[in-house]
């Protein structure tokens, strides 16, 4: 493995975008969406989540790390692609180009959710509850800047699950590739509604 | 007499490797049936631009002139092709040429391509057939199968893919489409396959597969049509089992 460094960190970087980072932001959304059916079980669900044992080892192995790796790794992804959408504007091309731009976006929207939900609540701060996201996404700027930053990570988990198939040689065929694409446009709209709906719960009460 | 039609280039010249670029136009007499090249040739006849200026002649690389080569590529109206292929009554006027971005530029629109060489060199597109002794015949190759490789077989190391491919660039090491192909080429040869692994080890190495990034220009492209993203798909499954054997298994030296 030592003599394949760049093979190795690059097929660690697209595994770790699938598992566990997408079955966190999946689960992550879903268990936020308990917002929609009141303030009540939106507190009791975020309880549970937060009372898992070894919560901090959990956090630091499942989210933080492998995170940390798969932006430090994209950032350089980003740097060495020399974007040519113009000159040849096929759909994949696009794609190609929409992952690199979502990765940014999405990396600059979790660092400062994960100081406003994390960092203030270990400064004591804040408290993980219904009105600590309330009081966020009562601010119409900051709404938006939420649904662009869900949209944007959905996009690059949805996008990269595409790349991870086909890098990982199990979608070869043009037709599988094909179908692949269509059920990650399924994936993406499917997570993108059940985010922003949570969103809109907790910015209009509705 | 009639008034004679002209054809006019707009060139992206440049005298030396490291030298900075310019334009220059060109106005030709026009002929039924031209190709891109046959009007470099003209200009070549007669260099003097538009204004009426004498310059040098304009370089450029061609060998075969039927697209079997791949030597006269060169970006055509924003399209990177082979200039020999390239129909002067099909293209809008005038007729931009430039030189492939991707590659060192000699002079003009003349090249030089050796990375794609070098890349055939790193994932071992060849057969090892040679010894102190006659090995005798290999194992036969089904029909079905040698019309399927014929398709790939048919890269003609253009430098089209490369020029297309947004990963394929002076910041980046990936060592482009063209070659992973040929490796799959190589690798479902019945004589080929005994070495399989050692070209998957070369796909392996920095700059090999995990360049990619799955924008697919390349297929698009390609003006062989050849099935490169599937070729691309194909080698990280095999990489994938390769690695897998090296890891964990015992059998990885064939």
């Amino acid at each position: 493995m030592a003599e394949h460094r760049e093979y190795f960190y690059r097929r660690l970087h697209s595994l770790l975008g699938v598992v566990p980072i997408g079955i966190f932001l999946v689960q992550h959304l879903v268990i936020n969406h308990f917002a929609v059916y009141g303030e009540e079980s939106f507190n009791k669900a975020a309880g549970f989540m937060s009372s898992l044992p070894f919560m901090l080892a959990l956090e630091i192995f499942i989210i933080y790390l492998p995170i940390l790796f798969h932006a430090i790794l994209g950032v350089y992804i980003v740097f060495v692609a020399k974007n040519n959408v113009k000159r040849y504007g096929f759909l994949r091309n696009w794609l190609f180009f929409l992952q690199r731009i979502t990765g940014i976006v999405t990396l600059v929207f979790i660092a400062w959710h994960v100081f406003e939900t994390r960092v203030q609540v270990a400064l004591g701060n804040a408290s993980v509850d219904y009105s600590l996201m309330e009081g966020i996404l009562d601010n119409p700027v900051m709404f938006w800047f939420y649904v662009i930053g869900v949209l944007s990570a959905v996009f690059h988990f949805a996008n990269g699950l595409w790349g991870f198939l086909v890098s990982w040689g199990i979608a070869q065929s043009p037709r599988s590739q094909k179908i692949v694409t269509y059920a990650t446009i399924l994936v993406f709209l499917v997570v993108s509604y059940i985010g922003i709906r949570t969103l809109i719960t907790f910015a209009y009460g509705v | 007499m009639a008034e004679q039609k002209t054809v006019t280039f707009i060139i992206t010249r440049q005298d030396s490797p490291d030298s900075a670029p310019y334009n220059e136009t060109f106005n030709v007499p026009y002929r039924k049936n031209m190709n891109v090249i046959s009007g470099l040739m003209e200009i070549r006849k007669n260099p003097i631009t538009a204004k009426g200026e004498k310059t040098t002649p304009v370089a450029w690389d061609m060998n075969c002139l039927e697209e079997v080569c791949g030597a006269c590529s060169m970006v055509i109206n924003g399209t990177p092709r082979q200039s020999c292929a390239a129909l002067v009554d099909e293209l809008e006027q005038p007729i931009r040429l430039e030189p492939m971005s991707t590659f060192p530029v000699v002079r003009d629109l003349v090249i030089d391509r050796e990375r794609m060489f070098d890349a055939l060199k790193q994932v071992k597109a060849w057969i090892p057939i040679d010894g102190t002794y006659d090995l005798g015949p290999g194992p036969r190759m089904p029909e079905k199968k040698r019309q399927w490789a014929y398709e790939l077989s048919k890269c003609m190391t253009c430098g089209v893919c490369l020029e297309a491919c947004p990963n394929v660039n002076d910041k980046s090491n990936f060592i482009g489409p063209a070659a992973i192909s040929q490796a799959r080429l190589f690798n479902s040869h019945p004589t080929g396959e005994m070495n399989a692994s050692e070209r998957l080890e070369g796909l392996m190495e920095e700059g090999g597969l995990v360049g990619c990034g799955n924008a697919q220009n390349c297929v698009q492209v390609c003006p062989k049509g050849i099935p490169l993203t599937t070729s691309i798909a194909a080698m990280n499954r095999a990489a994938t089992v390769q690695s897998f054997k090296n890891f964990f298994g015992s059998d990885n030296a064939h």
